[in-house]
């Protein structure tokens, strides 16, 4: 079931997060972990960008991540699901491979 | 499920090996087999046994020679990356004649072989890095 | 060394002498030719900097690596897979990067590119095709 793709930066840091929604295929999923859980908020410059692939890929995000950084479910962009590591480890075994980029 | 982990990054400059370690405590906890960790680029430096973290912090080096204790997971580090960098077992020391080696217990040296046999062997291949 | 043979794909996205990803992933692919697996490279955003000519590192006391991907050949690693996109963001065209071929021995030895150039959408191809996929 297509690559779970993993971005680990901010969106404002670096293009990793623009780059990985360009090459994500339809069905894939992305999952945002450590400073990348900041692509997940709402009402950024990349929200757009997000939401327009959200209809082909599935969005996740690394809760333990988001709390980290002081970020509550409320500012959390529309069609992205928090997920635990175990979650993580889920969406890695379920899909055919794991692309992480860095 | 099989799954092998690349470190790529070093002890608290980056998250990597954090976000490493708790993916792979969930991993064992679901009942998935991680078949080796490997540590490459900075992230040889996790295996010095000499690292004083403070106490009310994270015991990095610690928390993986423990993990893998109890699970007898294969902690290997890059020999190429941990000559660079200086991170090294008695055998290397002795070898290129330096006067100490810093490895942690529980953690091996061996080639970037290693790295791409666990690629072959394992389901999937989670690289945690910068 | 193997029976299996998988599809890696290895990733580079940075630039060189920056930082030592790019050195340190063709290290990898050197040794891990010997390991008779189906071997691509990805150059893409910042990673296509990698293959430029000309890399002179004399003043800045680095050690010049470039003329590894030169000898990819050697080890059966031919495809060398380059974004279009990546290079046009960033002024470059295909004469920009180095001549780095490989002897096809299916056709007598003939010297063919392992420079792949492909668009974005090729890209993202190639990388759905892989069963390993290792980033620096």
């Amino acid at each position: 079931m297509g690559t779970l793709h993993t971005v680990n930066k901010s969106p404002f840091q670096n293009q990793t997060l623009l780059s990985c929604l360009a090459h994500a295929k339809d069905g894939d999923a992305i999952l945002m972990i450590e400073d990348g859980v900041y692509g997940a908020t709402s009402g950024t410059t990349v929200s757009d960008a997000l939401a327009s692939k959200s209809a082909n890929v599935t969005l996740y995000v690394l809760g333990a991540d988001l709390a980290a950084r002081g970020i509550d479910a409320g500012r959390m962009a529309a069609g992205v699901t928090s997920v635990d590591y175990e979650g993580f480890v889920d969406l890695a075994a379920d899909h055919d491979r794991v692309q992480n980029w860095l | 499920m099989k799954f092998g982990i690349v470190v790529s990054e070093g002890p608290y400059q980056h998250q990597a090996s954090d976000s490493a370690y708790n993916f792979v405590k969930a991993a064992l906890a679901k009942g998935h087999e991680v078949s080796r960790v490997f540590f490459y680029h900075d992230g040889v430096n996790v295996g010095t046994r000499l690292s004083i973290p403070p106490q009310d912090d994270r015991q990095i080096q610690e928390q993986w020679t423990k993990l893998g204790k109890e699970h007898d997971l294969d902690l290997v580090i890059c020999i190429a990356a941990a000559q660079r960098r200086g991170l090294l077992d008695k055998n290397e020391a002795d070898r290129q004649g330096k006067d100490a080696d810093n490895i942690a217990e529980g953690f091996r040296i061996s080639g970037l072989g290693q790295l791409i046999e666990m690629g072959i062997q394992a389901d999937r291949t989670i690289t945690f890095g910068d | 060394m193997s029976e299996t043979v998988k599809k890696f794909l290895y990733v580079n996205r940075k630039a060189p002498y920056g930082t030592i990803y790019a050195q340190e992933s063709l290290e990898v692919v050197l040794i891990g030719a010997a390991f008779d697996q189906d071997v691509s490279l990805a150059f893409l955003d910042d990673g296509v900097f990698q293959l430029t000519k000309g890399q002179d590192t004399k003043e800045i006391g680095l050690k010049n690596f470039s003329a590894t991907y030169r000898a990819l050949g050697d080890y059966e690693v031919t495809k060398l897979y380059v974004e279009k996109e990546s290079l046009e963001e960033r002024g470059l065209t295909l004469d920009d990067l180095q001549n780095i071929e490989y002897e096809d021995e299916d056709d007598d030895y003939a010297e063919k590119p392992s420079i792949r150039l492909v668009s974005r959408a090729e890209m993202a191809e190639v990388m759905a095709d892989q069963d390993v996929v290792l980033s620096f």
